[in-house]
């Protein structure tokens, strides 16, 4: 018996340290293709880290244009971060729908989210449309051109994200609740979970800071 | 004879996922992290517009703050934790915030002392 036992283990100890370690297999694709994604997702905030560290850099070079505390409305900052954060909250909820097989709460929590999605956008498209017309465009001064890039493309990736999201709501709809469709909600949660990581940085170091100093 | 019944348990977990729980405690885990997401933003918008505290602490806070929230988000919300099963997940985490730190980090450090290390010529040519 002893010797079975060894012969049966030797393919999962192949040095024979003793410790036997079972080997499950290679990890299912839902893990893979959700590891893949997490790795696309930190690339993607190493990339945002240098729009704020060259919003570091020039967030003092006004170049006699107007300072952050002179422009920004923390209002509207609040109404913005309140949106993202809920968002993130029904987006959380629609991935627990999609695990159960839920179609009405999936598509209820993906609509709300979407909904506050828009919101954010609106708000943010006015705030800059009203700085353009002001003459405060990012052409003004480094520190606007650095403002702009960087919550312009924290913009145009809750765009994205609202794209992506109307998207999984059609395949739900046409396709039903399949494996791939499942992988690709993950995804999108995972996506817009890590916006609203992206914009803690933005609204603490641009709007409050800006404003504070 | 042979230890394979725990074998099934100790798989990886993906990014974002949890182990097997009820729909009660996931939603529980998700009202949690909003509530502790909300107060800290709160605090954040508080600190920021206050008089109550002594000035030049605020930007300390409020950047504590922001990271205390990004942990938030990412226990509660990404599920990012410190388990076995996570250890993928931590390490990736961990070398994107080694990138974000030298790039944010590297790059004030050398921008503020820039003036000091490299004088335009005029100045330069003062000093010898």
């Amino acid at each position: 018996m002893a010797m079975t036992a060894t012969a049966g283990h030797a393919h999962a100890d192949p040095h024979h340290i003793g410790v036997v370690i079972e080997h499950p297999g290679p990890a299912s694709k839902r893990i893979v293709t959700a590891y893949g994604f997490w790795i696309f997702l930190l690339s993607d905030i190493v990339m945002f880290s240098c729009f704020f560290a060259a919003y570091a850099v020039l967030s003092g070079q006004t170049a006699g244009g107007p300072k952050g505390s002179e422009i920004f409305e923390q209002r509207n900052v609040a109404i913005e971060t309140v949106c993202l954060l809920l968002s993130s909250f029904t987006c959380g909820m629609a991935s627990i729908a999609a695990d159960v097989r839920n179609r009405f709460w999936f598509y209820l929590g993906m609509t709300v989210t979407c909904v506050l999605g828009l919101i954010f956008l609106v708000i943010e498209f006015r705030e800059f449309a009203d700085l353009v017309a002001r003459g405060y465009g990012p052409s003004r001064s480094a520190f606007l051109t650095a403002f702009f890039s960087l919550v312009g493309c924290h913009g145009l990736h809750v765009s994205a994200g609202v794209l992506w999201l109307l998207t999984m709501m059609a395949q739900v709809f046409a396709k039903g609740f399949r494996a791939d469709v499942l992988r690709r909600i993950m995804c999108f949660a995972l996506f817009w979970h890590a916006l609203d990581i992206v914009w803690v940085g933005v609204f603490s170091v641009v709007y409050l800071l800006g404003s504070a100093a | 004879m042979s230890d394979q019944s725990h074998a099934p348990t100790d798989h990886d977990l993906a990014p974002g996922e949890e182990e097997q729980h009820s729909v009660g405690t996931r939603i529980l885990g998700y009202v949690v992290g909003l509530a502790l997401a909300l107060l800290l933003t709160a605090t954040s918008f508080f600190i920021a517009g206050t008089d109550l505290v002594w000035q030049p602490s605020i930007p300390v806070a409020l950047i504590v703050l922001a990271i205390a929230q990004m942990g938030v988000h990412l226990v509660f919300f990404l599920h990012i934790t410190t388990g076995p099963d996570n250890t993928n997940n931590v390490l990736a985490l961990a070398f994107g915030l080694l990138v974000v730190f030298l790039v944010v980090g590297g790059t004030v450090w050398i921008m503020a002392h820039l003036n000091a290390n490299m004088p335009p010529m005029d100045q330069i040519m003062r000093m010898q």
